[in-house]
């Protein structure tokens, strides 16, 4: 077992800490290259994971997509024009913000959030599409498709089809378009049309199913925007690369606020996109341990959403990675109470991070969830989303465990808006 | 000769698809037969069946509410196997339920069952590794997809490690909706014959015993699917009679071009 975090109890004692520390031995195991930061291989694998496991009709497509995208990450204009629509139009660089009141609450380690739930449409997801949708119009792609859980992502892809002038279609779950009404509307006053999936558990699966089924049929002019660091290669490659603004903007904020570097990231994990975001630019610092929180729903035992936890590897949408699944392969649906983490599924990165011992992996409960919620309400002035209400559980759980001049810096992936009314129906809150 | 190259040797073959595991599949299975198939295919159900319109998405699902497993799946091969000594038999499904007790277990699995083929939808040539040494080794065909998107410069890499037949997915999109023009098939055909030494049989969308005639007289074979499929739906524990009906039908037209 290459972790002796992922069990959920781990992050409960006071060892763990302790047992993140002992990682630094499998860091300089002979099969890792000296860089963490290198993968994936040219052929789109993370270790055993990621890989390009699409339809033929897909295979040309993702082989052009790869090649384009090489060609626009060596092209400063490119390059340029992502930086400054993330400036100007999202509102980057989002803030390092240190929490004195949840850190005295907690009593141990100092606590730092980075405020990407600051952004423009209000979560992380939206410097993804920025980037994904510089490269559709690069390779003359005219209609865009996107899947969406939370409809952060769908919000976030109907945002950058506006801003852009092109047609925008968003698979969501017929649970989630229930769920998320708020951000159905959005999606539609953006211009957006929204196609609610009644397959399965008419979840995010089910989306991701449905958006390659459209894609499939329309690859002539269809660019899919994949809202994760999941999917076939060059997807985990590329969100990734355009999520790490996250990372490398709070790296440095860190360093000209304290001088130094954290000793802990936590960021909250479905795909995983935020979490690998934060987390990438910080690999190859070895002094610095990083904890990502899947979903553990109802508890492990019951239903979650926790696929490194609770599954193994196999393939599911373009990828290798831990998924949920029953003995013959059949894939078995995600619970959380966030819409966002419940995908049996994980980004193949993550998978490989695990696997190396890089990073350590927990899960937190829906209750657990609504605690970190309700806290960074009641102690910051700062309605989180149900997704980074995930780390802010792991956040209570390991704060207390560290000293007080330890530094732990935790994703705020998104604000929680969007998440008021299902929270008040969890707490019984009659609006 | 193997089983496929002896359906393939008489001239145009009917290829048929079918779900395991929904409906009475072994009943369906010898209808298939006595209606005149030449080459069937056994569907392995699958949760996310992405490459897949609603008529096959609803018959995966209540192939897996009725409880079928991949244990079912074999079972039903092997038996057809023990009817039907003569008649080939290829199963075709998703990458995950193939590989998740591992690719040798599974080749293994085909061989013992009396399988001839496995077409795996989502594993492309580029991941050949996950499951082709495996069947390979077992003697089993790996049969690949071409679809209109695949270029001249990409087809040898499908054709390289794939036996049995080529199947040629003749629209860009999912099972059972689109049709493709006849042109666009002829065309297409006869680009893939250039390069192709094993038979090009033509599947997605075709659902009538006169696209069916036309495409034989072109293909080496044409595959049915949804058509069937949905007589399953409509008609659950008593689909045999209409798939049986409907299975002359096209094999009457796919062999008239003999």
């Amino acid at each position: 077992m290459a972790c002796a975090c992922k069990a959920p109890q781990a992050a409960q004692s006071l060892d763990f800490v302790g047992s993140v520390c002992q990682r630094g031995q499998v860091m300089t195991a002979p099969t890792q290259a000296n860089s963490f930061r290198t993968q994936p291989d040219d052929r789109g694998h993370f270790g055993q994971f990621g890989g390009r496991y699409v339809a033929e009709t897909l295979m040309p497509l993702v082989l052009d997509l790869e090649r384009e995208y090489a060609k626009a990450k060596a092209d400063p204009a490119f390059q340029a024009e992502f930086d400054d629509l993330l400036e100007h139009y999202v509102g980057r660089p989002s803030p390092l913000y240190f929490a004195p009141r949840i850190t005295e609450e907690l009593g141990g380690a100092q606590i730092w959030f980075k405020r990407d739930e600051l952004n423009h449409t209000g979560a992380h997801k939206i410097n993804n599409c920025i980037g994904q949708i510089l490269l559709a119009m690069r390779m003359g792609k005219t209609r865009i498709i996107a899947e969406t859980g939370a409809g952060q992502h769908g919000v976030a892809t109907a945002t950058v089809c506006a801003r852009f002038g092109l047609p925008c279609v968003v698979f969501m779950g017929a649970t989630d378009v229930a769920r998320q009404a708020p951000n159905v509307f959005r999606m539609k006053l953006l211009g957006a049309k929204v196609r609610p999936v009644a397959a399965g558990a008419a979840t995010l699966k089910d989306a991701m199913n449905e958006a390659l089924r459209d894609w499939v049929a329309n690859v002539h002019d269809t660019f899919y925007i994949i809202g994760t660091a999941a999917g076939p290669h060059p997807y985990p490659e590329l969100v990734r690369d355009f999520q790490s603004v996250i990372g490398k903007e709070a790296r440095a904020q860190m360093l000209a606020r304290t001088g130094r570097l954290p000793d802990l990231l936590i960021a909250a994990i479905g795909g995983g996109s935020n979490a690998i975001g934060l987390f990438h630019p910080f690999l190859d610092d070895p002094d610095v341990k990083m904890l990502g929180v899947e979903a553990a729903g109802y508890g492990l035992d019951k239903d979650h959403a926790a696929s490194l936890a609770g599954g193994r590897p196999g393939i599911l949408h373009g990828n290798k990675t831990y998924l949920l699944q029953d003995e013959d392969g059949q894939i078995i649906e995600g619970h959380s109470i966030s819409a966002g983490l419940d995908y049996p599924g994980i980004g193949p990165e993550h998978a490989w991070l695990r696997d190396v011992g890089r990073v350590d992996y927990t899960s937190v409960t829906d209750t657990e969830a609504l605690e970190g919620f309700q806290l960074l309400c009641r102690t910051e002035g700062i309605i989180p989303a149900l997704e980074p209400s995930h780390a802010i559980a792991a956040v209570m759980k390991i704060a207390p465990t560290m000293p007080k001049d330890s530094v732990i810096l935790v994703n705020l992936c998104g604000r929680g808006d969007k998440d008021i009314f299902s929270v008040a129906e969890h707490l019984g809150v009659e609006l | 000769m193997t089983r496929l190259q002896s359906a393939f040797a008489k001239g145009p073959a009917l290829v048929t698809f079918v779900t395991g595991g929904d409906g009475p599949t072994a009943e369906i299975l010898d209808a298939l037969v006595e209606g005149g198939a030449d080459v069937i295919e056994l569907g392995m159900p699958f949760t996310d069946p992405m490459a897949d319109g609603p008529a096959i998405q609803a018959a995966n699902l209540r192939a897996l509410g009725a409880g079928t497993t991949t244990a079912d799946l074999f079972r039903i091969a092997a038996a057809f196997r023990a009817r039907h000594p003569e008649l080939p038999l290829v199963l075709m499904g998703y990458a995950n339920p193939m590989v998740t007790r591992g690719a040798d277990w599974f080749a293994d699995q085909c061989q013992q069952a009396g399988v001839d083929g496995v077409i795996c939808v989502d594993i492309p040539p580029e991941e050949d590794q996950e499951l082709g040494p495996a069947l390979r080794a077992a003697g089993v065909s790996l049969i690949r997809l071409a679809t209109p998107t695949t270029d001249a410069a990409r087809l040898p890499a499908v054709l390289e490690g794939s036996s049995g037949f080529l199947y040629y997915v003749s629209v860009a999109g999912i099972t059972g909706l689109q049709q493709a023009a006849q042109a666009s098939i002829d065309e297409a055909v006869a680009r893939l014959k250039q390069h192709a030494k094993i038979p090009v049989a033509v599947g997605f969308g075709v659902r009538t015993p006169e696209q069916a005639a036309a495409i034989a007289k072109v293909a080496d074979g044409v595959v049915v699917g949804s058509a069937l499929v949905e007589l399953v739906g409509q008609h659950g524990a008593n689909a045999a009679g209409p798939v049986r009906e409907l299975t002359r039908a096209l094999a009457d037209a796919v062999h008239s071009a003999r």
